[in-house]
């Protein structure tokens, strides 16, 4: 494809006897936000962990940006402009909400061999990581230690330590998980507002969301691809109403 | 650090004040001995400080720290032996050979976690100690006399109690001031933040084992000096400062003054020696009570005293 | 070439009576993920009870089986006193805790016993040496040790892989939480397996007394001779733990025969025999290391997690 910022082809995955990605070929334009939708055990959590490095697959490849990024460690990735956020909440518990962000933002700026100065008081990186935090509505919680913010602000949380690496990509894995009506459309509002600006690919539960943010969706079952296209398309095709949407109506959002 | 009028703030600066002026109690009380125990309190405190810093800061759980008391003494008595005098010679070779080993142990224990990691960390103390007590130029199992203090060429004179105690303290000082920059700066903070979730550090762009592995050295450096400091103390070093309860014993005096506070590890250390010092006064057999007192300290106690002041403020 | 023979065998002897000692200790931690320190004490303790009783009653096996039923009792009080209490937490509290016992225990001994040691004298069927091949003598009590772990390893093999009880046990050092959701009382079965452990230590204590040493202290030396043989062997496996126990024993009595002539040959005679010993103790903690760097779960690890 040709503008394919992430570019995963025929990947595979096993897990002793389990299959968890089968095969798997997948592109994502850039500046495009991409979902990735299909039942629970259908391997999204590991395709997502195979593409930011927490996971190394069997076979098959990985371009990120023209890069083989395959075999390239986490940390390696971030580098690059990969960015992620965890589906099960991992952030530093004991720390505040600003210090989790600027340690994002320290990461992409300059090493971290520096012994003597102190890094709370670096205005820049203090600066980049209120940024972030007023960017997701965090921005009155900034000092507040992580395991006291409720479930809510620790997804939005999750999404300010990725942005705050200024990423190409932004990979989000069940970002709304967990989260109430109003936050979830909070949420949903802040990801049309990224879209503009970052490509993201974005694994999610929450159809209203998927459909009313994506680009094109891909649906996954077994580890495999049945279908890749745009929503309405998605809606329409019969094999994965059968294998996923079921028979139930999905609302659209236009 | 902004001066606050609690609990913490309070002891701490008693105990600062009590260990600049002991010297001073001790020439007017005529009182010899509490200087030479402080002096080792002093130094073990040093020793505790640099573990802390792997353990509470790092969230390192290394069970060989004594192994640095030794390669720091040995690399005094062994240039001593060899008739090397000079402490600008011998001391920074302390420093040198600790570091040194602080890195390729670092680096192959490194790749292991929890009980594994404290398991290799203790096999390769044994090691030391192991290697010590097989070489017989340097007394093996009797361990190594050290006749002559290492010379500064006027600047201090170690044979002085009294000025040997500052060295000391200042040593002490020094190590607590850098700990406390280090625990500050972009290092400390990925540090422990490797220690609070490896995995998010690891997405976010830190390569966790470089930097713990740098910590590991600083920590074991600064242990190698509390080890010349040791040896010049008791003009002697041999293998048994190495033994893997040697380790247990610096481990309980970090958690007991409570794990990633500054001046923890200082009075933990200072409550350890004091109570086996007096323990062992009133009974010979003072390791029957200090050991249940260990393990119901560990079970009822949390994060040591530092945390128990902590809680004072509150309570 | 009969020295060869000889020396193999002790390293086999040794080895076993190694396995002994890891066999439980890494029961006990990888069923109830407890890191116990103090497991060298009750190898001490099983010594000095055998020392004790075998005086009192004037028998050997009388006092023996005394030993092994006191050393199960007392690790059965210890477990239910004070250490199930540490179940489920940090490993690095476990390591201190335990430590205290060690502590404790020395003392204790040396406050009952005395700071010397004691002996535990063998009867005189047991001194008989005994033809095991033609023209190969070998000690009669030596190989009774042999024989008896080789037994006791059997066992254990049958309990764990052939009763329910051993069905638990496995279940447990692979999937300790498992165990806990079928609705198996969990407190009696650690108990039981904490008291297995303890009587394979002081098993282990006593039929080493006789021909090594009954002493405060004997226990942390060979403890860690025991964590480096389940880390080698993986931890909460028992079949590590045999093969590890046996390359383990066998490294290190080969060691000691064989290294001080080796060093005579680079280095005076007292340089060679203080550097002996070490040198064998140095190269078991080498080969863990080794082991750990190239597969940190063990050459045999019981669980996948």
């Amino acid at each position: 494809m040709a503008d394919a910022l992430l570019s995963v082809k025929n990947l595979c995955r096993r897990f002793g006897g389990i299959v968890a990605t089968d095969d798997l070929s997948l592109d994502v334009v850039r500046g495009e936000l991409h979902a990735i939708i299909g039942p629970n055990g259908a391997g999204k959590t590991t395709l997502i962990s195979q593409l930011t490095g927490q996971l190394l697959p069997n076979t098959g490849t990985i371009h990120f940006a023209d890069q083989d990024v395959t075999r390239l460690p986490a940390y390696r990735r971030s580098a690059l402009g990969l960015a992620r956020s965890f589906q099960i909440t991992s952030l530093l518990k004991d720390f505040s909400a600003i210090d989790n962000v600027a340690l994002a933002a320290q990461a992409h700026d300059g090493h971290s061999f520096r012994f003597w100065g102190k890094a709370r008081a670096e205005p820049h990186l203090r600066k980049a990581a209120m940024a972030a935090l007023e960017r997701v509505g965090l921005g009155q919680r900034a000092d507040t230690v992580v395991s006291e913010l409720s479930h809510g602000e620790q997804r939005e949380l999750e999404l300010a330590v990725a942005l705050a690496a200024k990423p190409q990509m932004l990979v989000l894995d069940e970002p709304m998980a967990g989260l109430g009506v109003t936050e979830s459309a909070r949420m949903v509002k802040l990801l049309q507002e990224l879209q503009r600006e970052v490509t993201i690919v974005l694994v999610e539960h929450d159809m209203d969301a998927v459909f009313a943010l994506a680009d094109r969706i891909t649906v996954l079952v077994y580890g495999r691809v049945i279908a890749c296209d745009v929503p309405a398309a998605i809606r329409q095709n019969a094999e994965v109403r059968r294998a996923y949407l079921g028979d139930q109506q999905v609302a659209t959002h236009g | 650090m902004t001066a606050q009028l609690n609990a913490r703030s309070i002891v701490v600066a008693l105990v600062v004040a009590g260990l600049a002026l002991l010297p001073l109690y001790s020439s007017i009380s005529g009182n010899v001995f509490v200087l030479t125990l402080f002096t080792r309190i002093v130094i073990f405190a040093l020793a505790a400080v640099s573990l802390n810093l792997i353990m509470g800061y790092g969230g390192m759980m290394s069970f060989g720290h004594a192994a640095y008391l030794g390669i720091g003494g040995y690399a005094v008595g062994i240039l001593a032996f060899e008739g090397i005098g000079s402490g600008f010679i011998q001391w920074p070779v302390a420093l040198a050979a600790s570091a040194l080993f602080a890195l390729v142990i670092g680096a192959l224990s490194l790749r292991t976690r929890g009980v594994y990691f404290i398991m290799i960390t203790l096999a390769f103390a044994q090691m030391a100690y192991y290697v010590a007590s097989g070489l017989a130029r340097y007394g093996g199992d009797d361990g190594l006399t050290i006749y002559k203090r290492s010379d500064f060429a006027g600047l201090v004179n170690l044979s002085s109690r009294v000025q040997f105690y500052y060295v000391c303290l200042g040593c002490l000082f020094a190590g607590i001031y850098l700990v406390w920059r280090i625990v500050n700066s972009r290092f400390g903070l990925v540090v422990q933040g490797v220690r609070s979730n490896e995995q998010r550090m690891q997405a976010i762009g830190f390569h966790a084992n470089r930097y713990r592995l740098v910590c590991f050295v600083i920590a074991g450096t600064m242990c190698g000096l509390a080890g010349a400091l040791l040896a010049t103390n008791t003009d002697f070093v041999s293998p048994s400062i190495m033994y893997w309860t040697r380790s247990g014993d610096l481990m309980v005096m970090v958690i007991l003054g409570g794990m990633g506070s500054l001046f923890g590890p200082v009075i933990g250390t200072i409550v350890f020696l004091v109570l086996e010092e007096s323990l062992s006064q009133i009974t010979e057999f003072w390791a029957l009570i200090m050991g249940p007192l260990l393990l119901l300290i560990v079970l009822f106690g949390h994060g040591g005293i530092d945390g128990w002041l902590g809680r004072l403020r509150r309570g | 070439m009969l020295l060869v023979v000889e020396q193999l065998l002790n390293g086999l002897q040794f080895g076993l009576l190694l396995f002994l000692l890891a066999a439980g200790l890494t029961l006990v931690f990888g069923i109830m993920d407890f890191v116990n320190l103090a497991h060298g004490s009750l190898y001490m303790m099983g010594a000095y009870f055998a020392s004790t009783f075998a005086a009192w009653t004037g028998s050997f096996i009388v006092g023996v089986v005394l030993a092994l039923g006191a050393t199960l009792l007392l690790g059965v009080v210890l477990e239910f006193v004070a250490l199930r209490h540490l179940y489920g937490r940090d490993h690095l509290d476990q390591v201190l805790a335990t430590f205290g016992l060690i502590l404790f225990f020395n003392d204790a001994v040396r406050l009952i016993w005395g700071p010397a040691g004691l002996s535990l004298p063998l009867p005189s069927w047991l001194t008989v040496p005994v033809q095991i091949v033609p023209g190969v003598f070998y000690p009669s009590y030596r190989l009774a040790i042999i024989v008896v772990s080789l037994a006791v390893a059997a066992m254990l093999y049958l309990v764990v892989m052939r009763t329910r009880i051993g069905m638990l046990i496995r279940a447990g050092a692979s999937n300790r939480e498992m165990i806990g959701a079928l609705g198996i009382n969990i407190k009696l079965l650690f108990t039981l397996v904490f008291g297995l452990g303890a009587a394979l230590a002081g098993l282990a204590g006593l039929m080493q007394a006789p021909i090594l040493t009954v002493q405060i202290g004997m226990g942390e030396n060979i403890l860690i001779l025991a964590f480096v043989i389940i880390v080698i062997g993986g931890i909460g496996s028992i079949r590590g733990a045999f093969l590890a126990a046996i390359f383990v024993g066998m490294i290190d009595t080969l060691g000691r025969a064989y290294a001080p002539d080796l060093l005579r040959h680079i280095l005076s005679p007292t340089a060679a025999s203080t550097a002996a010993p070490a040198l064998s103790s140095m190269l078991i903690y080498l080969l863990m290391a080794i082991v750990l760097v190239v597969r940190p779960e063990g050459l045999f690890p019981a669980s996948k997690r």
